[in-house]
């Protein structure tokens, strides 16, 4: 991506130097704190997402390795082409605003709540449960493809997902996946992925070296490098990557 | 001024007939990936190849500019670039940024944990905040939600924020307007040559005015609601033309399906979708009125419905060239001085398609997506549950004033519940005052109660999306509705069994009049 010149813009935080911030969980460096962690996902584990990481968790991640080299490891959840924001997040649960920590997490239960029973007969978030078993999710093309919700990858996200590997996304929705850090947007090389693949399957998402390993199957699948997304999920969200680049004011550190 | 298609494009433009369509392959088209889309079949490309590219040297023509797109031209001048080339990554200044109830709420959450509990907008005349979605409901959070733009606009000294209280009586709130992209519309917000951005997807509805404008999430807006700016990727464009009569049963809605049942759900992905022709120039409802100011009334909600669907196609934007019409309807509406742009003779297009729409048909999207594209005389045996009249994509005045025209063409009652909804207090104004043509005088409300439709609802964004159970006209149960919406994917409109037939507005009020989907040429011929 060509590096976009950055002019300088005041950013207009009246009352900027009198906070004293902390490392917040804001989801803008999600992305910072997750990338060394390699989620381990046993079939009998159940992994609470509480929240936003703890600000203990976002300090130890400081200073850890770059996204570029994340591992995600764990069950994966499959699903076809042209998979839409009504069907990752349902219109009725709209009401739930993301940035409050407890409709947060209720945004999770509903993940891929919108999926027909029919043709999906595992759900995504077992019923009870308010995340999910399945750290990765494999899915067709123009993955996301609808609203501009946020609540679409606020929902993946909340429920545990890592990362999502599709053949390809909607704009808005890969869009705001690299904005919000919630989950990892992946490219496939090639099509026809997800048809080898089944919900429960164990896998490896290797950004490392830009592979998909589906251990039950025994195949494995290239990336695509994150290409423009890179820089902004490289410095953590577009907060981030502004303050980085000097388009808005650092906040002031701890 | 306006865009021009050169004469020797026109001279070889095809024809999209389905009859005419021959082997025409996608030679230049190269914007299908593998996989992108479920249907299988190679993509047939009724339309000529892209215009070869200029080949001559910059120096011999002794200008430097690049030949740009309007949507190109637009990006450069928000972003103070002299030129740009799709691809790029640009910042720009933000001309409006328009959020509602369902987004604004997490949107404000953003803006205040990143710029600071005490932080200010960066300009509190730049910001238009619209309660639409999930209005009249009982539903403590959706309400809650308005409470929330409510503060925030008080605090901010936001100066539009059309606001609404008294839910039981939506003519009691006279700052409500309705549905959020409608609004932008008709409040003077969308100007040839700006920059739109909002936390909707059919945010580009507004490339009717010769604009960008495209739909981002609650971080993104957040993040302009702090600077006022954007990082944009420069989208390359692909061009419609459409030329040809518009034949009389024909809607912009059946074109814009005709398109996306063309390049897929996908076809339009990080691309611009610009809109020329003669047949846009001149989309007209109310063709057989010479009167010049309802002509363009009709003309722009017409574009506004070929620009909304864009995003079903994938698109980042749509634009159709400023031209009279457009500054007719702008009179009065804005005292905001805007320059419209064009894209250049010489700019380069990613593809092209070429349409003579005096040969197509009503069409609908059958389930369960938007380019599910299908013959309406085809269906004509889908019996169907209900009709819903409403939405940003249908339920606008020009759609109302066309669905009456096919009740009062035909003079009989409907066969299934059909729910009309205004999209904002206008529409619904009008709705009950304007006379519609042919009718000795009677207004478009007087036409519905007669033909047997529900009574007009309160104006907002309705069931076309779902919302809250209790939303007037949500499908609680399987059934099948023809629907003048934008979406039609698995639980759009509620139940995740439902089936949802996307069709013009002539084509929804043949369908009423008979219970199941039908031509509307069987009441206009």
């Amino acid at each position: 991506m060509a590096a976009a010149a950055a002019p300088s813009v005041v950013a207009t935080t009246a009352g900027a130097s009198t906070a004293v911030l902390s490392p917040r969980p804001a989801p803008a460096s999600a992305f910072l704190r997750r990338t060394y962690v390699t989620s381990h996902r046993h079939p009998t584990l159940k992994c609470r997402r509480a929240g936003p990481l703890t600000p203990a968790a976002a300090a130890a991640a400081a200073g850890g390795s770059s996204p570029s080299s994340a591992v995600f490891h764990g069950e994966v959840f499959v699903v076809g082409d042209n998979i839409d924001t009504d069907q990752i997040i349902p219109a009725e649960h709209l009401t739930l605003v993301p940035s409050k920590p407890e409709e947060y997490r209720k945004l999770g239960s509903f993940a891929f709540a919108g999926l027909p029973s029919a043709a999906y007969p595992t759900p995504f978030v077992a019923p009870g449960e308010e995340s999910t078993r399945y750290t990765v999710i494999v899915g067709g093309a123009n993955f996301g493809c609808g609203s501009s919700r946020e609540h679409a990858p606020v929902a993946l996200g909340a429920a545990g997902a890592r990362a999502v590997v599709a053949e390809s996304y909607a704009r808005i929705f890969f869009r705001n996946s690299v904005a919000t850090g919630e989950v990892y947007p992946l490219e496939l090389a090639d099509a026809g992925a997800w048809k080898e693949c089944k919900t429960g399957d164990v896998v490896t998402v290797d950004l490392g070296n830009s592979v998909f390993i589906n251990h039950t199957s025994g195949k494995e699948y290239k990336l695509k490098p994150i290409g423009d997304a890179g820089p902004v999920i490289e410095a953590g969200g577009i907060f981030a990557y502004a303050r980085k680049t000097g388009m808005i004011a650092s906040k002031a550190a701890a | 001024m306006a865009s021009s298609v050169s004469a020797a494009a026109k001279a070889s433009a095809a024809f999209a007939h389905k009859k005419e369509l021959a082997a025409a392959t996608a030679s230049a088209t190269t914007q299908h990936r593998a996989g992108s889309s479920r249907r299988t079949k190679a993509c047939r490309v009724r339309a000529v190849a892209s215009p070869a590219r200029a080949p001559s040297a910059p120096a011999s023509t002794g200008s430097v500019k690049t030949a740009m797109t309007m949507t190109e031209k637009i990006l450069a001048r928000a972003s103070e670039r002299a030129g740009l080339e799709p691809g790029e990554n640009v910042w720009v200044d933000v001309d409006v940024l328009m959020t509602h109830d369902v987004c604004g709420p997490g949107t404000i959450g953003i803006f205040k944990k990143e710029f600071g509990e005490d932080a200010k907008v960066w300009n509190r005349e730049k910001v238009v905040i619209i309660p639409d979605h999930y209005i009249f409901t009982s539903d403590e959070r959706a309400n809650r939600n308005v409470d929330i733009l409510r503060d925030f606009c008080m605090e901010q000294n936001i100066k539009y924020f059309y606001d609404i209280k008294d839910l039981s009586n939506f003519k009691a709130n006279p700052d409500y307007k309705g549905v959020c992209h409608v609004a932008l519309a008709q409040e003077g917000h969308c100007r040839p040559g700006e920059v739109l951005l909002g936390t909707d997807s059919h945010t580009c509805n507004a490339g009717a005015f010769g604009q960008f404008a495209t739909g981002i999430g609650n971080t993104d807006a957040g993040f302009v609601l702090g600077t006022g700016k954007a990082l944009l990727k420069v989208p390359p464009t692909i061009r419609f033309v459409l030329d040809g009569e518009m034949p009389p049963y024909l809607l912009a809605k059946d074109l814009i399906l005709q398109i996306i049942g063309e390049i897929s759900v996908s076809g339009a992905t990080y691309k611009s979708m610009e809109f020329v022709g003669s047949t846009v120039e001149s989309l007209n409802v109310r063709s057989l009125l010479k009167i010049t100011l309802i002509n363009c009334h009709s003309n722009m909600e017409e574009r506004m419905t070929l620009c909304n669907m864009v995003i079903e196609a994938g698109g980042k934007n749509g634009v159709v060239p400023a031209d009279e019409t457009t500054f007719k309807y702008l009179e009065g509406k804005t005292s905001v001085e805007y320059e419209p742009v064009y894209s250049d003779a010489q700019a380069r297009f990613f593809s092209d398609y070429r349409f003579d729409v005096s040969k197509l048909e009503p069409v609908v999207a059958k389930p369960h997506s938007p380019d599910n594209r299908a013959l309406a005389r085809e269906c004509k045996d889908v019996k169907i549950d209900r009709v819903y009249i409403g939405s940003c994509t249908g339920g606008k005045t020009e759609d109302f004033l066309a669905a009456a025209k096919v009740f009062l063409a035909s003079g009989k009652k409907v066969k299934v519940p059909t729910f009309l909804v205004p999209a904002t207090q206008k529409v619904w104004m009008d709705v009950y005052s304007l006379p519609v043509p042919g009718s000795g005088g009677k207004t478009c409300s007087q036409i519905f109660e007669e033909a047997g439709c529900d009574t007009p609802a309160s104006p907002s964004c309705g069931a076309c999306l779902g919302g809250p159970r209790d939303t007037y006209a949500r499908m609680n149960e399987p059934m099948v509705c023809v629907s003048t919406t934008n979406r039609n994917f698995p639980g759009r409109m509620g139940h995740k069994e439902g089936q949802i037939y996307l069709a013009s507005p002539y084509t929804a009020a043949a369908s009423a009049l008979t219970g199941y989907v039908t031509d509307p040429r069987d009441f206009l011929m």
